[in-house]
């Protein structure tokens, strides 16, 4: 998994049926001292996270193991809004 | 796998429900001269690992194997705390 930040979303009319129930979201992910890095992932929103916010991402078939996407076509999902990041 | 070192935990109030009582640490992959290689991932703990401590990691679907029967979310996990590696030169 990887801290992203939400910074912006994806409006789809015609999609995929299994995809209707979800929000999509444009997450960056961040490195440990807050800085973007790498490339953007677009990610189905399982939390109810908002713009701006910081959320744990998980990527690859670990997507579709969530409660909400089970057998949806995803490879991104966000599982978490992050409170704290204590590093040693 | 890959070993990694422990370097932080991530506290999540709002979360997915298969991640419930789940500790998240963040564990920055290593090289076998210990440099820490790429960035951190978040992780699932299933051993009971501390901060500092070299863990192995698991990347995927598989690192959600130890906690089975739950169906935990993740696609990483701390699976084995190292006592030591010896690398032959």
């Amino acid at each position: 998994m990887v801290i992203g930040r939400i910074v912006g979303t994806v409006v789809c009319t015609r999609k995929d049926e299994r995809l209707t129930p979800f929000k999509l979201l444009i997450v960056q992910p961040l490195d440990s001292e807050g800085n973007h890095y790498g490339n953007y992932l677009v990610a189905v929103d399982t939390v109810d996270a908002g713009a701006g916010e910081r959320v744990l991402v998980v990527s690859g078939s670990s997507a579709r193991m969530t409660t909400q996407t089970k057998d949806c076509p995803v490879d991104a999902a966000i599982v978490g809004i992050v409170d704290t990041v204590d590093y040693l | 796998m890959r070993l990694g070192k422990v370097i932080g935990t991530v506290v999540c109030t709002r979360k997915e429900p298969g991640l419930d009582g789940k500790k998240l640490l963040v564990v920055q992959p290593i090289s076998t001269q210990s440099q820490p290689v790429g960035k951190p991932v978040i992780a699932v703990d299933s051993v009971g690992a501390g901060t500092g401590e070299v863990v192995i990691i698991v990347r995927g679907k598989e690192s959600s194997f130890p906690l089975l029967p739950q169906v935990v979310p993740t696609d990483a996990g701390i699976t084995g705390i190292v006592d030591y590696f010896h690398i032959e030169e």
